[in-house]
This record gives C-alpha cells, structure tokens and sequence, in this order.
C-alpha cells in the first residue's frame, strides 16, 4: 500500500513536471493563461522600484511592468513583483520565475550570450558614480586611494570597480554588501567611505537620507551602464512584445501623445505614425499576437517615456536627475525609438 | 509464516514471495532500481532543461579572468587571477574560519560545561543562561546581531585621533595594543626584521623561517619523548621519577626564543596614519564577526556535550579511585576524563562538522567565504549555477569528510578499549 502511493506520487510528479516542460518557451500563451504578469523588480529603490507603506509599488522600472501587463493583459495592475537581489536576479529570469526583468540591470555582451538573456531596449543610460560624506573632504573620485567602499556583490559595478582602480594604479578596499538597504545601513553607519553603484541609484538613495545636503555624489562616471528590461533567450515574439512597448512610450514622447490626450489623438491624429501606433488604422498589434489597442493601453497606464521620468525620477521629484542622455533624440539625447512603420 | 530457506531446496520462482530470504532479496533489488531511476530521471531532466535554455555543462569558466577583487584573502589574488583561484581563496578562508572557530568554540565549551557544574550558584546559573540563550535562538540572527553591534557602537577609525578642540579620542583596548573599529579589528603584527627569505624544499617554495621553526620544534618533540621515556625506564627500574618538565619546557621555549631572536622577529602594534591604522594587522569585521558568532553559538552546543560527559561517569567512579588513595587531580586525569571523552567525542565531531558548514553564512557579514566567492559573485558573472554548485556541494562534502575521518581516529583511540 504504501510502496503504491509513492510510486503514485512519483508519477505524478513526473507528469506535472513533464506538462510544466510543454508550456514553457511561449511566454506570451504562458502570461495570458496566468493572467498576471510575474515582472522581476529591485528589493527597494525609491524612484525606480520601491513598495509604499500600503504594498503598492511604484517607479521608474514598475512603470514597465505596468505597460506590458496593459499591452498584453489589458489592465496595468495585473502585475505580480517579484523582488530580485542582485544575485538572484538572472536566474530568476532564465528559470521562468519571471517573464521580464524590470529591475535596472545593465546590458553587457556576456549577460546578452553567455546567460541567455536577451534586452528589449534601454530605459535608461546611466553610469557608475560614487558618493560620499562631504566631510570627508573628497571632490573628485581619484582622491579615493586607500578607501573603503561599499558595493553590492554580484553586479556589473563590481567588475567595474576592480578594473577603474586598477587602471588609475590605486588601491581599495571593498565591503561586499547583498542589497540597496544593506548599503545604505553600512554607509550610514561609517562603515565605508564611499558607496558606489549606478549614479541613477546613488541620487535616488540619497534622496532617501535624513540629510541628504551632507553627501555628495562624485563627478566621474567611471562606467557606461545602459539599463533596461531583460527577458529570456529564444522567445524572440515576447522580447519583441516588451521592446516594442517600451518604444512606444517612447515614441509616445516624440509625438505628443500624453495620458491626457490619448484618446482625443486616437480618434482625431492625422499622423500616420501615431494612427499606426495606437491603432487607428493598419493592425500591428495582430504582429506581436495581441490586439490593435495595445500601445495605446501601455501609454494609458502611466504616460508617456517623459511622463514616467517626471513622475518618478525627473527634476521635480526628490531624486531630481535631469533628463541628460535619456532626453529623445530630438533634443540631444539617446532615446531613440525605432519607426512604427 | 514463511519457511526459512532450506540449504538444499532448488530455486522456484515463487520463492521470491513466500520465502523469506529471497523475498528479501527481491524487495532490495526493486528499492535498489527504484532509487536509481528516480536519479536518472532527475540527471536526464537536469540535462533536457539545460539543453532547452542553450545552456552547456562545462567548467571551462574557471579558469577564465575573475574579473572582481576579494576583500579578505590569504594567498596572492587580484582581479586579474581567475575564478579558479577565487574559489580558492574562498576555499581557504572558509577552512581558517572554520579551524579558528572549531578551537575558540572548544575552549569556550569546556569552559562554559564545566562552569556550569559548579557549586557556585552565580557562576553555574550564568553559564545556564549562556548556554541556553545561544542554543535556542537562530545563528543568522546572532550574526546579524554582532554586526549590527561592530558597525553601529564601535568608533569610526578616524575617531581615535584625539578632536580639534583638544578632547581626547576613542583608546585603544588591552593597554593600547588592540583598537576595535566599525570597519576592522586592528590587532598587533608579527613581523621579522630579518626574513631571510623563500627556501625550496623538495621542489616546494617554503619561507625558510616556517622550515627553521618546523625543524626546532620537531627535535624537541623527539628529544621530549626520548626523555619521558628514559624518565618510564628510571621510575620502573628504581622506582623514583626524575623531574623532567622543567627540560621539556626549556627543550621547547629556548628554541623558540633563540629564532625570534635570530630573525628579529616582535610585534608591532597598530597606530593611526592618515584615515586608518597601519603596521599591525587589520582583521576584517565581517572575519571577527562570523567567528565570534559561530565560536559562541557552538560552543554552548559544546557546553552541553562537556557537560552531559562529565556527569555520565559515576560518582561511584570518583568514590572507589578516592578510596584507592588517589588525590582529586589524578582522579580527573586518570579515571573522569578518559571515560568522560569517550562519550564526548561522537557527538563534539558533529558539532565541528556543523560548525564548518553553518560557516557558509558568512555571506550576511560580506566575509569571503567559498558561499561568497563561488557561490556567489563567481555563479553570478558566469552564469554557471549547475557547475558552481556541484562543485561547492563537492567541496564541503570532502571537508566534512576528512573532519570526519580525522575525528573517528582520534575517537579510536580513546574510546573503551574491550577485550
């Protein structure tokens, strides 16, 4: 009897299993099934990911998920976040825990083959700063010989950092920390001199400070660090459901086309640009299997790429990063949508 | 019943139901294939799934360029070495955590077990209350804990230069020589004014003052035995023991002295310069964190095994050796303690084994362990999860075994000997 029942559990176990094995690879039918869209994001960073006292989670990166879950779902808060250290974050993603990864990682060469992961676009071009007491005395980051610095382990910054104090023939001494708020607790608290990470990153944690006046972020950026959302290789459609998205809150931007004046646009928009994205005429939204409205849900669920910064990150909010590399093209910037054509 | 197999009896098939042996046979044989079934299902599943996500097994990426620096290390790395060497270097410092954790956590659980047998009330309920307050509370939070006290109550090192307005700064501990910071511990450094150097010894790179030190120290141990056995041979041969500690002391002690001496070898103790201290040895927090935590949390684990040992030899015991003559010393030495070990040892070999490997929380504290290396950074620049983790799993098997094995031997020879 009881050899029985685990020979039973055995085979069930093995087809479940084998049925899990079938459906994986086409994550779109996946996501539609579920019904929600399971998007890997930071463990808390304000102004890119962070939940509010209620559970809600808000940023520049949720804004992402918010956008694809409306183009595919057709409502933005059928989101499921899933907060990912550093550490966790890709095998999160090659496992198929998460659909996508909105959770400011960089695109590299070897994160794009070698992990087999592929990235829909950037969503921001950063870089890697450093910031520190004022009282310390240090205004410029080649001063930092000898320092302590604090950074989280796993990371593309780490690399970064070995090989910038390597070329400028200066030593440190690193303090691997797991997360964000590990960081911010070991910088507060004196145990390194300066932390370091992605300058978007370093503005936004500072914003998080009592006193905020007494740190300041070095000029040097020693890095180029491109963030933007990942997803698995070899689902080349879904990749091309988020890229696309994320292009159209950008190309949102470039037109004028604004959460407030959508729906008007849709219907009275002569441009065929903006008629083809949102829809009005021609059905693109079949090419990626979905349906003639899908950018215009995604630029409905927080606005357009301008409007996403703003809100969570822009000059007007406590983070306060100008636009810099991240204004359109049009004005001197990197973004740079493809053509809806 | 079943029939006990006959001796002569030919073999029918449905003996391997009715009778008792075979059937024994048969249930091996089908549990047998069962089990290797179930691990052949999951190897075939491990490779399918690999295969789909385009993923090889190879461990070709150690010996690819690392790429990251490691704060704590004590064989030469930088970020260029590979992440082979990486590993090692976690691998190193997981073993001197684990060494220096299982000693300190020994000393402290003999103590603490012997204490708390004490006829002093204070002593012995404080010592219960060690014990029982590190035993039943999880060793992460106890790590979690004494970091959060070295990083938030310990002073910045910059805190030690005496204020602007002349107020006297933070002082250093045990006369000047140790000075607690919320980044390092700096203790003194051992330090040879005359180091002469890396010898080779059969083809090996050595540092020809470990040799000399190595050599010294063996010639007194064979001198010591030489004379402790000449020492047997005069107490049975006359009947009076000729007092040989105070060579056996001087055989260790002057050898000792007369190198350091030699090579000017003394400790320098850590002072101030620019925003740290330099010249003594600045022991990382996240080192001095783990094995605090690890050594306390172990050690009252150890205690209680000290303890239950103690009180597992009979009073009758100490009683009769007592109404043999013998004085309360070589009662312990010669009656408690050897029946006592005996029932110490098994279990104080899973306490070191388990402390080897809770070392693998090093992580929380940042301390470079093999977890942090490569189960960590290395798993995650490479991608290689399957690879690292095999390895790893492999690696603290084989340390657990060799603690192991080392530790029966040692059991071996001091348990019971039955005849």
């Amino acid at each position: 009897m009881r050899y029985t029942a685990f020979l039973a559990t055995v085979a069930a176990s093995a087809l479940t299993a084998g049925v899990a094995l079938a459906a994986e690879g086409d994550t779109l039918a996946q996501v539609k099934q579920r019904g929600v869209l399971n998007c890997g994001v930071n463990t808390g960073l304000v102004g890119f990911a962070a939940p509010d006292a209620n559970g809600n989670w808000s940023g520049f990166d949720i804004a992402i998920c918010k956008a694809v879950a409306a183009a595919v779902l057709g409502d933005p808060s059928k989101v499921k976040y899933i907060p990912t250290t550093g550490q966790t974050r890709f095998t999160a993603l090659t496992s198929g825990e998460v659909d996508v990864l909105a959770r400011n990682s960089t695109w590299t060469f070897q994160r794009d083959t070698d992990l087999k992961m592929d990235f829909a676009g950037v969503n921001y071009y950063d870089g890697q700063g450093f910031m520190v007491r004022k009282d310390l005395g240090v205004s410029s980051a080649t001063e930092l010989d000898g320092a302590t610095i604090c950074i989280q382990t796993g990371t593309s910054t780490e690399l970064n950092l070995a090989d910038w104090f390597k070329a400028n023939n200066m030593t440190y001494q690193p303090v691997n920390i797991d997360s964000n708020a590990e960081g911010e607790q070991q910088y507060m608290a004196g145990a390194c001199d300066a932390y370091t990470t992605d300058a978007s990153g370093l503005a936004a944690t500072r914003a998080a400070f009592a006193d905020p006046d007494n740190h300041v972020i070095l000029p040097e950026i020693i890095s180029k660090e491109p963030l933007g959302p990942a997803t698995r290789h070899g689902d080349n459609n879904w990749t091309d459901i988020v890229r696309w998205t994320l292009y159209a809150l950008v190309s949102a931007e470039e037109y004028g086309v604004t959460s407030a004046n959508l729906d008007e646009l849709s219907r009275s928009s002569t441009n065929p640009d903006v008629q083809r994205m949102l829809g009005t005429i021609d059905d693109y939204g079949t090419m990626l299997g979905l349906d003639k409205e899908w950018a215009k849900r995604a630029i409905a669920a927080s606005g357009n790429y301008g409007e996403i910064f703003a809100a969570n990150i822009g000059e007007q909010t406590p983070i306060g990063l100008p636009r810099g590399l991240n204004a359109l093209w049009t004005q001197g910037g990197l973004m740079y949508a493809m053509p809806f054509r | 019943m079943a029939p006990a197999s006959g001796a002569g009896q030919p073999f029918r098939l449905s003996m391997l139901i009715h009778d008792r042996h075979y059937r024994a046979l048969l249930i091996q044989a089908l549990v047998f294939i069962l089990v290797m079934s179930l691990a052949a299902w999951l190897v075939n599943n491990t490779v399918q799934n690999l295969a789909r996500m385009g993923k090889t097994f190879d461990f070709g990426f150690l010996f690819n360029r690392s790429g990251y620096d490691i704060p704590f290390s004590l064989i030469p790395y930088d970020s260029n070495s590979t992440h082979l060497r990486a590993a090692m270097v976690g691998l190193l410092n997981t073993l001197l955590v684990s060494a220096l954790g299982c000693l300190f956590a020994t000393i402290l659980g003999v103590l603490a077990g012997v204490l708390r047998l004490s006829r002093n009330w204070l002593v012995a309920k404080l010592m219960t209350v060690y014990v029982e307050v590190f035993r039943n509370v999880p060793l992460l939070l106890w790590i979690l804990v004494i970091l959060a006290l070295f990083t938030e109550v310990m002073p910045a090192p910059r805190d030690y230069r005496p204020a602007a307005d002349g107020a006297a700064g933070a002082q250093m501990i045990l006369f000047g020589t140790i000075a607690p910071t919320n980044r390092y511990t700096a203790i003194p450094a051992v330090v040879a004014e005359r180091d002469p150097g890396p010898v080779s010894v059969l083809g090996l790179q050595v540092d020809a003052m470990v040799v000399a030190f190595a050599v010294a120290l063996l010639a007194a141990w064979l001198i010591h035995r030489w004379l402790r056995a000449w020492a047997q041979y005069r107490q049975d041969t006359t009947g009076r023991r000729p007092v040989t500690w105070w060579i056996s002391l001087l055989l260790f002690l002057l050898p000792i002295l007369g190198l350091s001496r030699l090579f000017g070898i003394h400790l320098v103790t850590p002072e101030l310069r620019g925003f740290n201290f330099a010249g003594g040895l600045n022991l990382d927090n996240g080192f001095v964190v783990l094995l605090l935590a690890l050594s306390l949390y172990t050690g009252a684990f150890i205690a209680e095994i000290v303890r239950a040992g103690i009180l597992s030899v009979s009073r009758g015991q100490t009683e009769a050796a007592a109404a043999l003559g013998l004085r309360p010393r070589p009662i312990m030495a010669l009656v408690v303690l050897p029946q006592a070990l005996r029932v110490i040892i098994p279990p104080l070999i899973s306490q070191f084994l388990n402390l080897t490997k809770n070392s693998s929380l090093a992580i929380a504290v940042g301390y470079p362990d093999l977890r942090a290396t490569l189960g960590g950074t290395t798993l995650n620049q490479t991608g290689r999860e399957m690879e690292s983790m095999i390895l790893m799993m492999g690696i603290y098997l084989a340390i657990s075994l060799i603690v192991s094995a080392a530790m029966n031997l040692y059991n071996s020879r001091v348990r019971l000997k039955e005849r």
